[in-house]
């Protein structure tokens, strides 16, 4: 260690540019946040543009696919065009508020236990397992069946309190193998504490990795705020496209033919976790030269 | 090996203890009397129903008793298997109502779990680093393993039970019929179950076809795999090789997605209206009856402890390494 090393550090600017030079150039990872990104704008959008309140009963019940309703109606004359803009809104909350505090915790434990070792470690690695553990969806039936008024920002919460477990442990992993390098050494020589480590040395490092992992984190969180709807413990009021199945399951739109009423909201939520599935493929490929090649 | 068992087994005791805290607790603890809601929402007509509901609720809660003896009584009711009574099959014990649908989950999560996982290793591992495969099998992977549990049964429920009729789409058995083995019947059960299976085995499958496809990839790409190769060892060989290695994180994968699959299972049965433990939830809360829910919630998570249990067996035997004492498998 006593040769200075002469690798030039690169400036942060540089690093961005590079892995936005592959970011444009990488198909899946285009095609994979165009179609999020679609989705997302019809959610913000389409309410304002199409005013009118979505569960409001319409005169035409059951009617098919026409350019006065573009999905249709449900039994109860309902626009599903105007369900499913609104729904996309409640979907992408439960993901952004469900992800981020996932996401937060996950980190937070990941990489104290990490860093820290020995029995912070001990503790935190125990209590990651036992929730690891835990089915999920289970414990959320009992909490929001207890709960009397339900909101999409409380779902989101309880699935964010629920669902970290995973990425933590995956932190902490990628957390062990940094806190013995040098820079890391060098940051504690100079007197900062671990809180200055973990912020200024250890998470830049590892930000591509903690962006992925928010991702998994949404579409987790996307797919069980789904099905808790579907089970009927969905937001009491306002839309979202687990209800709109639930609701379409419940009033037998299968038995009775309603196509229009049950595929939409399903392929919405297919399209949006399976484009950020793919898009995790290609952003794993802009940030790791090594499966940059062909 | 004992130290391996041990530790998993204190994180298993661990993970009882929490499931039975959070349950005893959440109805103490969110706002609200949930005493007087839960005897108004119940709606129960019958005066002795009303009069058993509270009695039970306030000698479960014991308003009056102390924090740490109402605790205390919760764990004793529980080890002498008692559930209290449900609400929306009143007066059956809970504990009968459950082990009356436990049959019919099991029926239909073992095998597609184990199948899904089997024959999707088997087509991940194929299409590995062959190109035309992967270039299907990787998307048709996405695709499946993105999409909700109930709106792929709700698709095969509405392409094969409605439009073209070959399946029923609810219903355990014919309502016809009642439960007996003769062979008439058992048919009749396996009519009933195609659906529901089938469902639930194609979406598991994409996740675990996906997940062996990186594994074995990451294997190939290994210092062993190229060694073998520049000896000149057949690709057929190489692939074994990286099979029984890439299979390992496979088994770990298996218990960290029970909880996902378990609440796959849940869902699709609610489609099929299927008489299993997620009718029952359903149930259980359309009639508010709390106590089949917080029996049906324990239960679920027995059985994911004793099936991650199993996994934990399953992975002794085939990785040597745990066996050995190394650090093979991470608790």
């Amino acid at each position: 260690m006593t040769t200075l090393q002469e690798v030039a550090p690169r400036e942060p600017a540089g690093v961005r540019r590079e892995a936005l030079y592959f970011a444009v150039r990488n198909g899946k990872l285009m095609a994979g946040f165009g179609i999020v990104l679609v989705l997302l704008l019809l959610g913000l959008l389409g309410p304002v543009l199409f005013g009118g309140a979505p569960n409001e009963y319409g005169p035409k019940p059951m009617t098919p696919p026409s350019a006065e309703h573009w999905f249709g109606t449900t039994t109860f004359g309902q626009d599903v065009f105007l369900q499913f803009v609104h729904g996309l809104r409640s979907t992408f909350a439960v993901g952004v508020i469900g992800g981020g505090i996932a996401a937060v915790i996950g980190m937070v434990v990941g990489f104290v236990a990490g860093y820290r070792g020995g029995i912070v470690d001990e503790i935190l690695n125990m209590l990651t397992n036992v929730i690891l553990v835990i089915p999920t969806l289970a414990v959320l039936l009992i909490i929001n069946a207890y709960l009397g008024i339900r909101s999409v920002a409380v779902q989101g919460l309880f699935i964010g309190l629920t669902q970290w477990p995973w990425a933590a442990r995956a932190i902490r992993a990628q957390t062990f193998s940094l806190r013995t390098r040098e820079f890391v050494d060098l940051a504690r020589m100079s007197g900062a504490g671990t809180g200055r480590i973990i912020a200024k040395e250890i998470a830049p490092n590892m930000s591509s990795y903690l962006f992925m992992t928010f991702i998994l984190l949404f579409g987790g969180a996307v797919l069980i705020a789904s099905s808790l709807d579907f089970i009927g413990l969905g937001p009491t009021e306002g839309v979202s496209l687990g209800l709109m199945l639930q609701n379409a399951n419940q009033w037998s739109a299968l038995q009775l033919g309603l196509w229009w009423w049950f595929v939409p909201p399903g392929a919405a939520i297919t399209a949006i976790v399976g484009a950020l599935y793919v898009a995790n493929v290609g952003l794993d490929e802009v940030f790791n030269p090594k499966l940059r090649e062909t | 090996m004992r130290r391996y068992f041990g530790r998993k087994l204190l994180i298993y005791g661990l993970t009882f203890f929490v499931a039975v805290t959070v349950n005893w607790m959440i109805p103490r603890f969110m706002p609200g009397d949930p005493v007087a809601s839960m005897v108004a929402r119940a709606n129960v007509t019958k005066p002795e129903a009303v009069e058993a509901m509270r009695a039970y609720y306030t000698s479960l809660f014991g308003l009056d008793q102390p924090l740490w003896q109402q605790y205390l009584n919760f764990w004793g009711a529980l080890l002498r298997g008692d559930f209290g009574v449900s609400i929306w099959l009143f007066p059956t014990p809970v504990s009968d109502v459950i082990t009356t649908a436990v049959p019919y989950t099991l029926a239909l999560i073992v095998p597609s779990v184990l199948l899904s996982w089997v024959v999707g290793n088997q087509f991940g591992a194929y299409a590995a680093r062959r190109k035309l495969l992967d270039n299907t099998v990787l998307p048709v992977g996405y695709v499946l393993t993105a999409m909700p549990y109930m709106w792929l049964a709700v698709l095969l429920a509405w392409a094969f039970g409605v439009i073209l009729g070959w399946f029923p789409v609810a219903g355990g058995y014919s309502f016809s019929m009642r439960p007996n083995w003769s062979g008439a019947f058992l048919l009749d059960l396996l009519h009933h179950w195609t659906l529901p299976f089938l469902s639930l085995f194609l979406v598991a499958l994409g996740g675990w076809a996906i997940g062996m496809r990186n594994m074995i990839i990451y294997e190939l790409e290994s210092d062993y795999s190229n060694y073998l190769s520049a000896l000149g060892a057949p690709s057929r060989l190489i692939r074994r090789y990286a099979f029984r290695n890439a299979v390992l994180p496979q088994i770990t994968g298996l218990a960290l997605q029970l909880g996902v699959l378990v609440a796959g299972a849940l869902v699709t049965e609610i489609v099929f209206a299927y008489p299993g433990l997620g009718s029952l939830i359903l149930k259980a809360i359309q009639n508010k009856d709390f106590f089949l829910l917080q029996g049906t919630f324990l239960f679920i998570v027995l059985g994911v402890l004793i099936a991650n249990f199993i996994i934990d067996i399953v992975y002794v035997v085939v990785d040597p390494r745990t066996r050995a004492g190394m650090a093979g498998a991470q608790a």
